[in-house]
């Protein structure tokens, strides 16, 4: 039977099967979030900002975690990492060398190159703040590229926050506006009490030339795009993480759809505009 | 299709056709009574087919019952379709070996053996091509699914009859095949004769044919094979048609009829199963007791379950409600973005394998008559 | 040196207010000045005020004796504090306290209530600018509301 029309040619690697990579490091971020170190012993894994690895563990199984490292540095792979289920508490207890399987990278980056030449808001939700940890690296990196940049951060509480003494050099920046609100603090918190999007108006930013990326909870993103679309940011101009149950990374297993989209394959990156009728439709 | 290769076989030529195909190498598989059903399995004879026997089909009801003839081919579609061969609804990816504080993993040396399916029907081999461009035709491919299917060799049997459940033309997948098989065959039993018109759609099919011991047709015998086949499709009792589908489907996610069908279905995942184009996988981890070796496994799943669309926090598609909704709208539209064409093929085993007969044309065709939420409340006391 | 009716007009929550009315609410105010960690209001005192911030932060907070304080809300630049003032039995149900050095015009609630009676469409005017941060603020504490952050399932 003629199968010519459509099967790919063979590829060497079974994209089912993980690299081994080697524990280097583990530090705590919050009270139930750390973070994870990994490398290869030989070799690299390049990435861009806003992929996932699939990380398996030794007879545990496997789970979905965006890389909150640095794109320039495809040598060691960070992944921040919350306490939730079997996996990630197995995770958690790894010790210096043991060995974690590595599938990926995989999706759709953020778009960092298309965004240059403007302003870019970046706007993370509590967990939401990993996976946008790489594109501050990179604007950071080609600062002279873009125009203002901001990152507004919201979380549940001060003892929440991550990354905090990376937060207090970039507040310290001139070149880099750093908002940072929590939903509830108790009296020793002097920065600011309330939800993330009403940091928006208090940024500057010129809505024609600017590129908004958000990550966090659905809640969350659905108030922050509203936020935005009513300072005149476009929706062709906003870009959302979105979340499903992803299996294979490979779009193949069919757990992650979102609508006729695969958030594996075609996103998690994805242009508002393009999902906004998706968006809004409950359970979908 | 030149006339040359076209031959009228008799029944019993079939059993050199599986001689030739089994002398080949080949795993020959094709219908057989199991379970007062038809299946696809092992055929090594003749005598293994179903001969004699049809079936009775409606939504949530299926019987075998003999014909008064000896048709090999008289019955419709049973609950087993192809894909359990193409994409096993178990299968072990690789394993893993602990080695002191780490482990190595061990891949696959997966040899399938290569497939010869005798009596695929049409609206089938269209659902192995869909199958083909979801596991094997992007970016990524499911590597034993390529390595079943780059070997396999089609028989199909056009339908003459149309099954109770059937909509194959109304979604022109069927009755009968026009391309993409090895051989092709359309049995036609008379009161005074009984044959196939069996047609070669390869070179591979032509060789194979040629050792079965069959004659040139007449004029008569292609008319009559033809008729065969065309009085299947206008016997075919349902239809669900229409280019304007996809948009219908998308513009509908709040249509009041997926609140019907909720009350009615029961998530048991039937449908997924027996669907000749449902894909879906997850994957399982088992650990030897001993904690020494551990194995990753792919299993066949279901969006009928709950834990289908989980992520920390709870499902996303918790209501029933939600997951028929996911099923026909990732069948019948979002399929058409993802692959280029309907995940259906109408060949009505979700209808007749659901336990309360629950009619994916007649849901569609209920949708289609233009709901407006609220407006929807006949029935109901 | 700016005047108070031209800090005023310039604020957000009065743009674009008719010059006739700002003046009759310039009668009204005074600029105030809070150290950080100083007290603007305290719950339960009667509210006579309310303030249009300038610069700095102000934390609303409300005690538990187990918890401390516990901030619900904080207010700063371009923003206003404070609504109490319109509805009896004109009381604060919280504390207002300076986080860091706060500027803010201080609108005298008395004053102003008079004024409104007396004007009602002045009243209207006031009456729409604070529904609008009523109505803002209502949906920033639905938000706070559904602990979007938090984890609401232990399985995984």
């Amino acid at each position: 039977m003629s199968t010519a029309f459509m099967m790919r040619e063979a590829d060497d690697r079974d994209p089912m099967v993980p690299r081994l990579f080697k524990v280097r490091r583990k530090w705590r971020e919050a009270r139930d979030i750390f973070t994870i170190e990994l490398s290869p012993d030989e070799g690299t894994h390049p990435f861009s900002a806003g992929q996932f690895n699939m990380l398996y563990l030794f007879g545990t199984g496997e789970v979905p975690i965006s890389i909150s490292g640095d794109p320039a540095r495809p040598e060691v792979l960070l992944h921040t990492i919350r306490t939730l289920g079997a996996v990630t508490r197995a995770l958690q207890r790894l010790k210096t060398d043991d060995l974690v399987g590595v599938r990926g990278p995989f999706g759709n980056p953020w778009p960092v190159d298309e965004a240059e030449g403007g302003d870019v808001v970046l706007v993370a939700g509590g967990l939401g703040l990993a996976p946008l940890r790489p594109v501050l690296y990179t604007l950071l990196a080609r600062r002279r590229s873009y125009g203002r940049i901001a990152l507004l951060y919201g979380a549940r509480k001060p003892e929440d926050l991550l990354f905090k003494r990376e937060l207090e050099r970039w507040r310290g920046r001139f070149d880099l506006d750093v908002e940072i609100t929590v939903d509830i603090a108790t009296g020793d918190w002097l920065g600011n009490v309330g939800v993330v999007t009403k940091l928006i108006p208090g940024v500057p930013f010129d809505p024609l030339s600017s590129v908004a990326m958000v990550c966090g909870p659905e809640v969350m993103m659905r108030f922050t795009v509203k936020e935005l679309l009513r300072h005149g940011l476009a929706e062709e101009r906003i870009f959302l993480s979105m979340e499903r149950n992803m299996k294979c990374g490979l779009g193949l297993c069919g757990h992650c759809q979102f609508g006729p989209l695969f958030v594996c394959r075609d996103g998690p990156v994805f242009q508002y505009s393009r999902i906004k009728e998706l968006f809004r439709v409950r359970e979908i | 299709m030149k006339a040359e290769e076209r031959l009228v076989i008799r029944p019993a030529h079939i059993q050199q056709l599986i001689d030739s195909l089994i002398r080949r190498g080949y795993r020959v598989k094709g219908p057989v009574v199991r379970n007062e059903a038809v299946v696809y399995d092992d055929l090594s004879s003749l005598e293994d087919l179903p001969i004699g026997w049809t079936d009775e089909q409606g939504g949530g009801r299926y019987r075998l019952r003999r014909r008064d003839d000896e048709a090999l081919f008289g019955y419709s579609l049973g609950p087993r379709t192809w894909k359990v061969f193409l994409h096993p609804p178990e299968r072990r990816l690789w394993k893993a070996e602990r080695n002191g504080r780490g482990f190595r993993i061990i891949e696959e040396e997966e040899r399938p053996p290569l497939f010869a399916f005798i009596g695929v029907r049409p609206c089938e081999l269209h659902a192995i091509s869909i199958l083909d461009r979801v596991l094997a035709g992007g970016e990524f491919v499911d590597p034993s699914y390529r390595a079943r299917r780059e070997g396999l060799f089609v028989v199909v049997a056009n339908c003459g009859e149309a099954g109770g459940t059937c909509f194959c033309s109304s979604m022109d997948t069927g009755p009968a095949a026009a391309s993409g098989f090895d051989i092709a065959l359309t049995e036609v039993v008379t009161a005074e004769d009984h044959y196939l018109l069996a047609e070669a759609g390869t070179g591979k099919g032509a060789e194979v044919l040629g050792e079965t011991g069959g004659v040139r047709p007449g004029e008569a015998e292609i008319t009559a094979a033809r008729k065969t086949v065309e009085e299947a499709a206008a016997r075919m009792g349902r239809s669900m048609t229409g280019s304007d589908l996809k948009d219908l489907l998308y513009r509908s996610y709040e249509h009041p009829r997926w609140d019907d069908v909720a009350r009615r279905c029961l998530t048991c995942g039937n449908c997924t199963m027996v669907c000749p184009t449902c894909f879906c996988t997850t994957v399982e981890d088992r650990t030897e007791i001993t904690g020494g070796t551990a194995e990753r496994w792919q299993r066949a799943d279901s969006c009928f379950s709950a834990e289908f669309s989980y992520i920390h926090g709870g499902s996303i598609r918790s209501s029933p409600k939600a997951r028929y909704r996911h099923w026909i709208m990732h069948k019948l539209a979002a399929w058409v973005d993802q692959f280029g064409r309907s995940g259906c093929v109408g060949c009505g085993r979700c209808i007749t394998w659901c336990p309360v007969g629950i009619d994916i044309t007649e849901e569609v065709g209920a949708i289609r008559k233009n709901g407006v939420r609220g407006s929807d409340r006949e029935g109901e006391g | 040196m700016r005047t108070l009716e031209d800090i005023l007009l310039r604020h957000p929550f009065l743009k674009g207010l008719d010059q006739k009315y700002l003046k009759l609410i310039v009668g009204c105010a005074s600029n105030v000045r809070f150290r950080a960690g100083e007290f603007i209001f305290r719950e339960g005192e009667e509210a006579n005020h309310f303030y249009i911030i300038r610069h700095g932060k102000v934390a609303l907070e409300a005690f538990s004796p187990e918890r401390g304080a516990i901030t619900i809300q904080t207010i700063g630049e371009g923003e206003i504090l404070g609504w109490s003032w319109l509805f009896p039995p004109y009381h604060w149900p919280f504390d207002a306290r300076a986080v860091e050095l706060t500027r803010a015009i201080a609108l005298d609630g008395k004053c102003l209530r008079n004024k409104c009676e007396q004007d009602h469409d002045l009243g209207y005017e006031l009456m729409k600018r604070f529904a609008y941060i009523m109505d803002q603020r209502l949906q920033a504490t639905r938000l706070q509301l559904l602990d979007v952050y938090g984890v609401h399932d232990e399985r995984g």
